[in-house]
């Protein structure tokens, strides 16, 4: 995802002489070819988020389309007033960009376990909250996230996941990417669990089912009518997110599910707990852990339809 | 974005004459008088701190700065960041002063929908910055005055910060970030008052030797009194250094209305009916 990120930065940067690029001191590996391309545009403002977020908001508010770049949790909660009042409240074109979100950098402890940014940046006033699947959804996110105004949060997992989409799929702006069309399971999952998703989906079609596998990148804006018609269609919705279940995709789908007519589907959030965790947790872990791999989506699918 | 210069006459930028003397003294005696009021009126707090930065914004708004009232959003104009959010008050009340919008919005400061007592930009014209959580502004400068830099511009960027906001780590952050990309049109004030919202800064967190921690961060220090007219304007007019360059301006919190001065209480307390009179009789203003 990183080097999708990278490379589709620097074709949009190519085209737009207003893109800059400011770094917490991080992207080793990453952000060279960025660098050494518009030396003029690219900071690296050293290891202080706070003054990065507000350094970046002033060059967004003198024109500037301006993307800041770190580890999920110093880019997000580290510097979220700065987010709040210099970002939000001014509408500034500012970027975000977390890398190693959810447990992708689980085995380095419970600072770098990037769980609440989703929640907690999708409560911030006016922000775009994008988390893509695989390396196709990440270029296409950052292609239409440098075209908008206004701020935004792009979650990225680390470097060297799969491509999970066959080809580019259509990408609208708070729009769920359908992946795999069924008829009485509903997955739908943010980020990089995509993959575990479908292959959940093959365990329950091997158990005689017809589910459906939606990508929901786009966190906000939320596609509201996409899932309020699948609560009408599906008996059963399972959302699955590595983050924390407070404020992020399964308590906005049980908010829509709750406050519409004629919902028939029965819907299993799967996440995180807010709660302390253990530390080192490898990703794979992580999602057998919190019942978020394969297996356990599957499993978790399966009794649900039972019981409806 | 209009890109043109100003239509109308601008400051000049030069160190001040008597006769612009006289009118910066007018234009502060004049933002005191409407700090009380609209104080007193919404039976806000912070009076002292918008007392203590008058003069500075008296000399910033009526001397230094290159903005237009006629075309606030000129690209080429100077930035002016109220770092210290809470001396709303005294930044409208200068940009009403300096012709940016009518009078009579500051009879409703702090009333629902209207001005707020915190710096908004949103529908008042002239504000560069949204501040009122301390330790922002001079980031959000650092960023203006970097993007300046990169287009050659010679607009300046000016940051007012109080003392106490010194306390926060960001704005140490943002003092090695300006040194470091030699932000030389990058100007920061420090409302020098002594006092921060609980107390005196000396007893709450030491702040000095002030001048020589912004030497050793790389800044381009001048210390004047807050309150002299022609100190401030020609620190605020010298030509540009290769560093940023910090006013630290030793000011009295609540100037000019004798039983504010010096005082911790005029950082919450609003004037009284009678207090105000006397306040506005100090200042030379009808009642
Ligand atoms: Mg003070």
């Amino acid at each position: 995802m990183r080097t999708a990120f990278i490379e589709s930065l620097c074709e949009a940067a190519a085209g737009d002489p207003n893109i800059w690029l400011l770094t917490g001191d991080l992207g080793y590996s990453v952000l060279e070819v960025f660098s050494q391309r518009f030396p003029d545009r690219y900071v690296n403002v050293g290891v202080a988020e706070q003054n990065m977020m507000g350094v970046a908001a002033g060059l967004a508010m003198s024109g500037k389309t301006v993307v800041a770049y770190s580890i999920v949790n110093f880019v997000t909660l580290r510097c979220l007033e700065q987010i709040r009042c210099d970002i939000c409240y001014h509408g500034a074109s500012v970027k975000i960009v977390g890398v190693g979100g959810g447990y992708a950098y689980g085995a380095l402890g419970h600072t770098h376990h990037g769980i609440e940014d989703l929640s907690v940046l999708g409560s911030m006033p006016g922000v775009d909250v994008v988390a893509p699947a695989d390396p196709i959804e990440t270029r296409l996110a950052v292609q239409t996230l440098l075209q908008r105004k206004g701020p935004a949060y792009l979650r990225l997992g680390k470097a060297g996941e799969p491509k999970v989409h066959q080809n580019s799929p259509a990408f609208g702006v708070g729009s769920i990417v359908p992946v795999r069309e069924g008829r009485d399971v509903l997955f739908i999952t943010t980020g990089g669990l995509l993959e575990e998703a479908l292959r959940a989906s093959q365990q329950l079609v091997a158990a005689g089912l017809d589910p459906a596998v939606w990508s929901n990148p786009w966190l906000r804006p939320f596609d509201v009518a996409r899932v309020t018609a699948a609560a009408k269609d599906f008996a059963v919705i399972v959302t699955a997110e590595e983050g924390v279940i407070t404020g992020g995709l399964g308590a906005r789908v049980a908010q829509i599910i709750s406050g519409m007519e004629g919902s028939r589907a029965r819907h299993i959030g799967v996440g995180v707990p807010p709660e302390v965790g253990p530390s080192a947790l490898s990703q794979k872990a992580a999602r057998a852990r919190f019942g978020l791999d394969a297996n356990a989506l599957a499993a978790q699918a399966l009794a649900a339809m039972k019981r409806s | 974005m209009s890109t043109e210069r100003p239509n109308s006459a601008v400051a000049s930028g030069q160190p001040l004459t008597s006769a612009s003397e006289q009118s910066t003294r007018e234009f502060a005696r004049r933002l005191r008088v409407h700090v009380l009021r609209m104080t007193h009126r919404a039976r806000a707090s912070h009076v002292g701190t918008c007392l203590s930065i008058a003069d500075v914004l008296a000399v910033l708004y009526g001397a230094v700065a290159r903005v237009d009232p006629t075309n606030p959003d000129w690209h080429g104009r100077d930035r002016v960041i109220m770092s210290k959010g809470h001396g709303a008050a005294a930044l409208y009340a200068a940009l009403v002063v300096r012709g940016f919008f009518p009078e009579e919005w500051l009879d409703r400061y702090c009333q629902d929908g209207a001005l707020p007592g915190h710096v908004t930009h949103r529908g008042v014209p002239g504000v560069d910055a949204s501040t009122g959580s301390l330790g922002h502004g001079l980031s959000l400068g650092c960023g203006m005055a970097l993007a300046a830099q990169s287009e050659r511009l010679d607009r300046r960027t000016f940051v007012i910060l109080s003392d106490g906001e010194l306390d926060e780590g960001s704005i140490w952050e943002a003092l090695m970030f300006a040194a470091h990309h030699r932000l030389g049109r990058l100007f920061a004030v420090i409302d020098y008052n002594k006092i921060q919202s609980f107390g005196r800064v000396e007893e709450v967190l030491a702040l000095e030797p002030l001048a020589a921690k912004l030497r050793a961060f790389g800044w381009n220090v001048v210390e004047v009194d807050g309150h002299d007219h022609a100190a401030l304007s020609r620190a605020l007019t010298q030509l540009p250094q290769a560093a940023p360059t910090v006013l630290i301006a030793h000011t009295v919190k609540g100037k000019g209305v004798s039983f504010m001065e010096d005082r911790l209480e005029w950082h919450y307390r609003s004037p009284s009916d009678e207090q105000l009179a006397a306040g506005l009789l100090e200042l030379g203003a009808v009642v």
